[in-house]
């Protein structure tokens, strides 16, 4: 299969870090890195085409810092990568980026895509689902098992309450998977330095006919602020000593256990 | 546009009866309050098979409406709740359409607002209605921050919300009251939208620990760091007189059973006591257990979300705080 895996570089915030007057993260406060899901979801890619023919690859929305994304994709063993970036998307969100993706899948063509079930930065959970219903495909969210069934998937996902739910569905669809899916493989130092050889496309919107206008449009919401929550609001603190800790512990689990 | 559409979660409980998840009674309360700050009347829809949807279970004082939608499907499948509510909000032009931020609404409700080029926003732990419409704040950067959204331009704004964040309604249901609202049936077409088939359901293996019973729960995440630890950790729940239960990460690593789980795809909890030693905090945790009696948390970092809910905070070794205890209480 053609499985097209869509990958986010996500934001990790320093632990010591000043708003600055704009209310935005200053770039410095941010380290980068693949998102863990959808590590996941290069691995259920690769797992999926393992002795088949087919080609995996991997498709991220971000500027070049969203490169070592790819790069770490590529080194686990997707053979292509395509970045789409130009002004227009500085600050998209998980709407906006489905919008982006669908115009890219409109031109691959995959027989699957994935991604992870959420990012781990903003944690919306909504850019597959949202891909899927812009291209007309099926879709399963939340996934945490998938085995091909000839040119069909049967894909297993948790349902509130513990409960597993086994589904049958056609392809091309869209699956976003959970973690409990796979362990991501290690790059070797032999596949990472491979991987720099492998292409990466680098695409304006433009080129996949998107203007600014079609993604404001295809846009859920604006940001107005970012602001910090006051720490630990209402929580009572335990200080001292662990033994100190243990003991008020105790008498807390005693008071309440007996009211 | 105007006005604010709930749609109603449903689960088959183990009397086989279709019963509204709690959750729903959170969106109630919440579409409510949006309903007095000027966004319109509000209305509640629930999707179910046609002989069984428990219409009645959500009339509730402020609900001006109930409506019920005959599902071909006896069971939640995304793309017949998609085409539900993509017809809902056609016929209704509800102004906000709100959804819990669940797995079964994580399914089809960003696939409705991508569809429609309606206002969306999940995982929202606020929302209130301004003179610009529906203001919503969610959490950034991994819980670190919160962000404040509006939703210029946009007619219907879909908006998932927190598990957990908003207190539920309650009040008596409208028809006790003498005031029923209209509950109303709409036939949509629906058949042919299902894109899934069911091979199987596997229930909850609650067999063999029933953690939403317990009155006490020492609960851990991943700061544990290790699967040997988890026995050791089930030896102190046992000294303690308490119950085990784990967050997803320990699960989904293999180092405890389903049946222990907390949160998003686990259960919801609310015993006396939650002691919970080395969780984090995650939005899919809090969902599942910020309605415990008395929260204790204990973790090393002192940003960890879990403090946001906890009643009691320790910044401290959970290794050394359970040794103690094991040996205080044991």
């Amino acid at each position: 299969m053609r499985i097209l895996v869509a990958v986010k570089q996500v934001a990790i915030l320093a632990e010591e870090f000043a708003l600055d007057g704009a209310d935005t993260v200053p770039p410095h406060a941010l380290r980068r890195r693949l998102n863990e899901l959808d590590a996941h979801a290069v691995e259920a890619a690769l797992t999926i085409n393992e002795g088949e023919p087919g080609e995996v690859v991997a498709a991220t929305v971000g500027d070049e810092h969203a490169d070592d994304a790819l790069l770490s994709c590529l080194a686990m063993g997707a053979d292509r990568a395509l970045r789409v970036w130009g002004e227009d998307l500085a600050g998209a969100d998980a709407l906006a980026v489905a919008a982006v993706l669908a115009a890219l899948a409109r031109v691959e063509r995959p027989d699957l895509i994935l991604c992870g079930a959420q990012s781990s930065d903003s944690a919306d959970a909504a850019t597959g689902v949202a891909l899927a219903s812009l291209l007309d495909l099926p879709r399963v969210a939340v996934v945490t098992a998938i085995e091909r069934d000839g040119d069909r998937l049967v894909v297993q996902r948790e349902l509130d309450g513990g409960a597993l739910e086994v589904l049958r569905v056609g392809t091309p669809a869209v699956l976003t998977v959970q973690s409990g899916i796979n362990d991501p493989r290690h790059a070797t130092l032999r596949a990472i330095k491979q991987a720099r050889s492998k292409p990466v496309s680098v695409l304006a919107p433009s080129e996949l006919a998107l203007d600014a206008a079609e993604l404001e449009a295809a846009a859920g919401s604006r940001r107005l602020r970012l602001f910090e929550l006051p720490e630990g609001a209402g929580a009572t603190l335990l200080e001292g000593a662990p033994d100190r800790v243990a003991a008020q512990i105790a008498e807390i689990v005693r008071e309440a256990i007996s009211a | 546009m105007s006005g604010v559409l709930a749609i109603a979660e449903l689960r088959r409980g183990e009397d086989e009866q279709l019963a509204v998840r709690p959750g729903t009674y959170e969106l109630i309360a919440a579409g409510r309050e949006l309903a007095e700050q000027g966004a319109g009347p509000l209305a509640v829809a629930v999707i179910g098979p046609a002989a069984d949807v428990p219409v009645d279970s959500v009339a509730l004082d402020g609900v001006s409406e109930v409506i019920a939608v005959p599902s071909p499907e006896d069971r939640y499948e995304a793309h017949v709740w998609q085409a539900a509510a993509e017809a809902l909000i056609e016929q209704r032009a509800p102004a906000v359409v709100l959804a819990g931020h669940t797995i079964d609404s994580l399914g089809f409700a960003a696939a409705v607002a991508a569809r429609g080029r309606h206002g969306f926003a999940s995982d929202v732990t606020a929302v209130a209605w301004t003179e610009h419409g529906a203001v919503a704040q969610r959490s950034a950067y991994g819980e670190r921050l919160v962000a404040e959204l509006d939703f210029p331009g946009k007619q219907t704004v879909v908006l998932l919300l927190r598990p957990g964040a908003n207190a539920p309604a309650g009040g008596r249901h409208a028809r006790a009251n003498g005031g029923s609202p209209i509950a109303t049936w709409l036939e949509l077409d629906l058949a042919g939208r299902s894109r899934t088939e069911r091979v199987e359901l596997r229930e909850a293996p609650i067999g063999e620990v029933d953690i939403a019973k317990a009155d006490f729960l020492l609960s851990i995440g991943r700061g544990v760091g290790a699967a040997d630890q988890v026995a050791r950790m089930e030896r102190l729940a046992d000294a303690l007189g308490a119950t085990l239960a784990v967050s997803g990460p320990l699960v989904e690593a293999g180092w405890a059973s389903r049946a222990r789980k907390v949160g998003q795809s686990g259960r919801t909890v609310a015993p006396r006591v939650y002691l919970a030693l080395g969780i984090s905090g995650a939005a899919q945790h809090l969902g599942g257990m910020s309605r415990s009696q008395t929260i204790i948390a204990v973790n090393s970092d002192p940003r960890a979300r879990i403090f946001d809910v906890a009643h009691y905070g320790a910044v401290a070794d959970l290794f050394e705080v359970a040794d103690e205890l094991e040996r205080q209480l044991g």
